[in-house]
């Protein structure tokens, strides 16, 4: 994708806007979408059913993921359930990418969208370290991500989390907010209960991971468009992939 | 949901912004500064819509910036409010409008101080005292009956405090802490936070 983009081999059409822009980002020839369908209706259901549950505010994006600091660096933390409507799509998907050495990307939202636009901020990172020979920092690349959501504005596309010593916020409605804790998605205020109440500075790794497993569990108990596992990731100097908690609920029950 | 106050001084404006950043019913951060320095002595106060505050208010503090760069001498407050009162009425009639309402502080040499109210619809209006947000409901009538032309630096932050208090009172929702910043002919300086204890 990067390559054949940076040779010129095939050039998509793109919009005016962004003519003779080095940073080539191929930008849809309408300006602004059409809304998605809400991804709460179910075409498949029986007719009768009430397949609509409306929410009494717009807490959409039906996941759970967090992260926050601690003295031992970062955690990362997410459910790996994509819903599709009331249908489980998938319960085991991967919504924590690393993208760089020590950059990490939680998603929520469309998950085809977050795909997407996690390649696209991969490729322009390392796009940026080849032309200026050194790295992008935490904040210009959650800056680069939003300002390259920022044309996607009211389409919904995606919500996602950077992380790398900092945790920063970046959503497609253009908000960039840099913070201690955050938690996203439909499954949030249910993490932001657990981890207010536990969380300080001087965890341990141990105890932040477990905390944010907690979190997440408590999570996937309560919403129901949040569950089956739970994806870790522990950021130092490096990223690692510290495990992944099978069957959060089944080990539960064991306790 | 936000809350922007300014009140203009004889040779002072005092302004003040809440902390709060919020995503539905979740507040994301305490501690978010709202208050974009666009020059020495001009402050820029923005909110409204998620990604539009940021987006536009940077878009005008680089372009205050640029002035400066190209041209050697700093904008007035009077002529970077009616800059940004231009690049929103542009903007408001394009495919995409910015959903921002604004507060433009600044003190000018010769002009002295000024405040300059500004929506999303464009609108412009120099006052000696402003408010933005629902908060805006509680506290105008609060400044209407207190402030004098010839307000002291100390009894204008008591004023803000009394309207504080209103919205601590019988604003719905929680607004813990408050930045505090004052314009003079000296530039611009941070005061201390106001912050609350829920009653």
């Amino acid at each position: 994708m990067a390559l054949s983009d940076y040779c010129l081999l095939e050039r998509l059409k793109t919009s005016q806007t962004n003519c003779g822009d080095p940073q080539h980002i191929f930008m849809p020839p309408f300006p602004q979408a059409t809304p998605f369908i809400s991804r709460r209706t179910s075409r498949f259901g029986p007719p009768n059913h009430v397949l609509t549950v409306q929410r009494p505010f717009p807490l959409s994006h039906g996941t759970t993921t967090l992260g926050f600091i601690f003295q031992g660096g970062v955690i990362a933390a997410a459910d790996t359930r994509a819903s599709a409507g009331g249908l489980v799509a998938c319960p085991a998907v991967h919504k924590i990418t690393p993208i760089h050495s020590h950059l990490v990307v939680t998603s929520s939202g469309s998950g085809a969208d977050c795909m997407l636009w996690e390649r696209i901020l991969i490729r322009e990172i390392r796009l940026y370290e080849l032309r200026h020979k050194r790295r992008l920092s935490i904040r210009a690349s959650a800056k680069l991500l939003s300002c390259m959501l920022h044309p996607f504005k009211g389409t919904d596309v995606c919500v996602a989390l950077t992380l790398g010593p900092r945790v920063i916020y970046v959503c497609s409605d253009g908000a960039r907010l840099q913070g201690d804790i955050i938690s996203v998605g439909s499954g949030s205020p249910y993490a932001y209960g657990v981890l207010d109440g536990g969380l300080s500075w001087s965890l341990s790794k141990e105890e932040a991971i477990s905390l944010a497993r907690e979190a997440v569990f408590r999570a996937t108990h309560r919403d129901a468009y949040s569950g089956n596992n739970v994806d870790l990731f522990h950021i130092d100097a490096q990223v690692q992939q510290v495990k992944q908690c099978k069957y959060v609920r089944s080990q539960r029950l064991r306790d | 949901m936000e809350y922007l106050i300014g009140i203009q001084g004889p040779d002072y404006v005092l302004v003040a912004a809440d902390n709060v950043a919020a995503s539905s019913i979740i507040q994301m951060k305490h501690d978010y500064d709202k208050m974009f320095k666009l020059s020495e002595k001009i402050l820029l106060l923005c909110v409204g819509e998620a990604g539009d505050t940021v987006q536009f208010a940077e878009y005008i503090q680089k372009n205050v910036q640029l002035y400066k760069m190209r041209n050697g001498y700093e904008l007035s407050p009077s002529a970077a409010a009616n800059f940004t009162r231009k690049n929103l009425a542009d903007y408001l009639r394009s495919r995409t409008p910015y959903h921002v309402n604004l507060l433009l502080a600044g003190h000018d040499e010769s002009d002295g101080p000024g405040l300059f109210y500004m929506d999303y619809m464009a609108s412009l209006a120099k006052a000696p005292f402003a408010a933005h947000g629902y908060g805006a409901f509680l506290t105008l009538s609060i400044l209407d009956r207190y402030y004098r032309p010839d307000l002291s630096r100390v009894e204008a932050v008591e004023l803000l405090r009394k309207c504080v208090e209103e919205l601590n009172k019988r604003f719905i929702l929680n607004l813990p802490s408050f930045s505090v910043r004052l314009i003079d002919k000296d530039g611009i300086h941070d005061m201390e936070k106001i912050t609350l204890t829920a009653k």
